[in-house]
């Protein structure tokens, strides 16, 4: 079971570098964030799995943790400089 | 019981995989969007159902699941703030 857990966990990670071509192609900023947030939940699910694998819980707390750092880096952007420019005009 | 926990791994590792090739494939962006938050979220809801279904305690399900639960409540949050940023940019262009 353990070693399935890491087969879908590395399978997972490849998802994830695909997604890099996304980020390095990417015309708008905002397609560059969503393939972050897909890493984000991505990597939520491999803590997980892994956590399952080695009963490791704070790996458990790692993914919570990790969860939440996507929010905060697309907020701080759709909270950020454009906002501004609209409240100057 | 194991055979259900292998069979919703592998059916969420089939959804992530679609919304990455969502991400990829798809003309324009709302589009990509749209397919993304969808589809990680069902990714993740299986593969946290097949962690739930194996897990030894009941505090380990229950941890799981809070953590899936913050995810989506995640990923709904900056849908939302994507899809403003680019309509408002949209809007800012077609002044």
């Amino acid at each position: 079971m353990q070693t399935f857990y890491l087969g879908v966990a590395a399978f997972l990670l490849l998802t994830m570098v695909v997604g890099l071509i996304r980020i390095f192609r990417g015309p708008r900023q905002e397609d560059r964030l969503m393939a972050m947030q897909l890493f984000g939940t991505t990597g939520v699910a491999v803590l997980l799995l892994l956590a399952a694998a080695f009963d490791a819980s704070s790996m458990r707390n790692a993914a919570l943790i990790f969860a939440v750092l996507a929010v905060l880096a697309v907020a701080a952007y759709a909270r950020g400089p454009n906002r501004r420019e609209k409240e100057i005009k | 019981m194991h055979i259900l926990a292998v069979l919703l791994c592998l059916a969420g590792a089939f959804f992530f995989l679609a919304g990455t090739a969502g991400l990829l494939r798809f003309p324009d962006s709302p589009s990509r969007l749209h397919a993304l938050t969808k589809a990680d979220n069902l990714g993740l809801g299986l593969i946290v159902l097949a962690l739930v279904v194996t897990s030894s305690s009941l505090a380990v399900a229950l941890k799981v699941i809070l953590v899936w639960l913050l995810a989506l409540a995640a990923s709904t949050s900056i849908c939302f703030l994507l899809g403003q940023s680019m309509l408002r940019q949209d809007q800012r262009q077609d002044q």
